[in-house]
């Protein structure tokens, strides 16, 4: 069957790639544009570990098809920071300690970037609210909740 | 996933003529159910015709008293709605407890109702509102649209384009959600409307269904005291790991009198 030709815009940059129509945007981004932090857990939306922001709303990169992307902007976990520039969400998490294996990290940090673009001082129900779509089997989530609280504090410009 | 092809709709009308060739076509609205499904090889569409670049599916519009949301209107759009929020709040709010934000950003009102899943929160609000459901070939009454577990009165090849919510006098939703899933265990939606009282219960049954006993004793006193004498009945009711249909039928009537509460 013949392939789809996709353009889009993964990380500001522009990207055009083949794909079947049961190729995921998660497939795609890991197994043909090598973008490999974003996870798959799941599969089927339960986890969020595939957590990617298209068009400035959070969604499962496992559950829109690639074919989906086209003409659409897509940020993913290497689009929100770099090793040497952290995003304020991840030097959070690291300074919280708020992860332990790291598999739905990156998932978390996506959803939480989503969230401090559209709501900047997020009380802790809103934050937990928003993150019910992320699961994280180590660390009962204090220290994530917590951790988003210090980097919407430093978003701000305030100590956290 | 099994293969299958894809196909962009430009129109209702292209989709429906597409759907209407190709006899194992799907269509493809926020996908939150129907992509899952085929990715456990539970569906094996031949074609998934893609509804959303149609412009004309998409939005919301209040006017003289009635509340029109397209299609293909994600869920986050309906809970941020300021014009929702103000004309009915208990659907924003029904809207805004649809599983997490990744669902509510991607799933459809048109994509929930036509699925009909027993549980989802949307047949409560389409049923307890006295909405009507428009499609590209008629109009069909809330009442009429949801017929059995996972089945509606659409036709084949029938796609449903909007649906058109009365602005009631008050209405309040209870939802009992599985935390896991946020699937309702139990939704009830009551409201006062200019043609009687409607109590909608989602998630306890096979498919929604009105309770005319609450609906009987709340026309004449719309107070939480009303329901004290009225129970669910427990038989045909839904019964997994999550809930007993006892216990589901128990929250129809706790729901109901928190509902009532709310806004009696």
């Amino acid at each position: 069957m013949a392939k789809s030709h996709v353009s889009t815009t993964v990380n500001g940059d522009p990207v055009e790639f083949l794909c079947d129509a049961p190729e995921t945007m998660l497939d795609v981004l890991r197994n043909t544009l090598g973008l490999t932090g974003t996870k798959e857990g799941c599969g089927t939306g339960d986890c969020g570990a595939c957590s990617i922001i298209v068009d400035g709303r959070l969604v499962c990169g496992c559950l829109m098809l690639a074919v989906e992307a086209t003409g659409k902007s897509i940020t993913t976990i290497e689009g929100i920071g770099a090793p040497d520039r952290l995003h304020p969400v991840q030097q959070a998490f690291l300074e919280d300690a708020a992860l332990q294996c790291g598999f739905c990290t990156p998932g978390f940090i996506v959803a939480a970037k989503a969230l401090l673009d559209r709501n900047p001082d997020p009380s802790e129900t809103e934050i937990r609210y928003w993150l019910a779509g992320n699961l994280c089997r180590c660390t009962g989530y204090d220290k994530i909740v917590r951790a988003v609280q210090h980097a919407a504090a430093e978003m701000k410009g305030q100590p956290a | 996933m099994y293969n299958f092809t894809y196909h962009r709709a430009g129109s209702v009308d292209a989709a429906a003529s597409r759907l209407a060739e190709s006899g194992d076509a799907k269509l493809l609205a926020g996908g939150m159910t129907l992509l899952p499904t085929m990715k456990q090889r539970l569906a094996q569409p031949s074609e998934l015709i893609d509804l959303n670049e149609i412009d004309g599916l998409k939005g919301i519009t209040v006017s003289g008293g009635t509340v029109t949301i397209g299609a293909m209107t994600r869920h986050a759009d309906v809970a941020a709605s300021a014009e929702v929020k103000q004309a009915i709040p208990a659907l924003a709010r029904l809207a805004g407890l649809i599983g997490d934000p990744a669902v509510r950003n991607r799933g459809t009102i048109g994509g929930s109702i036509a699925n009909n899943d027993p549980s989802a929160d949307y047949p409560a609000a389409v049923v307890g509102l006295g909405a009507t459901v428009v499609t590209n070939k008629r109009e069909i009454a809330g009442d009429d649209f949801f017929t059995g577990m996972f089945e509606t009165a659409l036709d084949e090849g029938e796609i449903v384009t909007a649906v058109r919510f009365p602005v009631p006098q008050k209405a309040a939703y209870f939802k009992f959600p599985n935390p896991a899933s946020r699937y309702a265990v139990v939704g009830v939606m009551v409201a006062k409307t200019a043609s009687g009282v409607r109590v909608a219960v989602t998630g306890a049954g096979p498919c929604v269904f009105r309770q005319s006993d609450m609906e009987s004793a709340l026309s004449g006193n719309f107070s939480a005291d009303a329901l004290s004498g009225i129970s669910q009945d427990a038989d045909g009711l839904n019964e997994d790991i999550h809930a007993s249909a006892e216990y589901r039928a128990s929250l129809v009537v706790v729901g109901a009198k928190r509902a009532v509460a709310e806004i009696a």
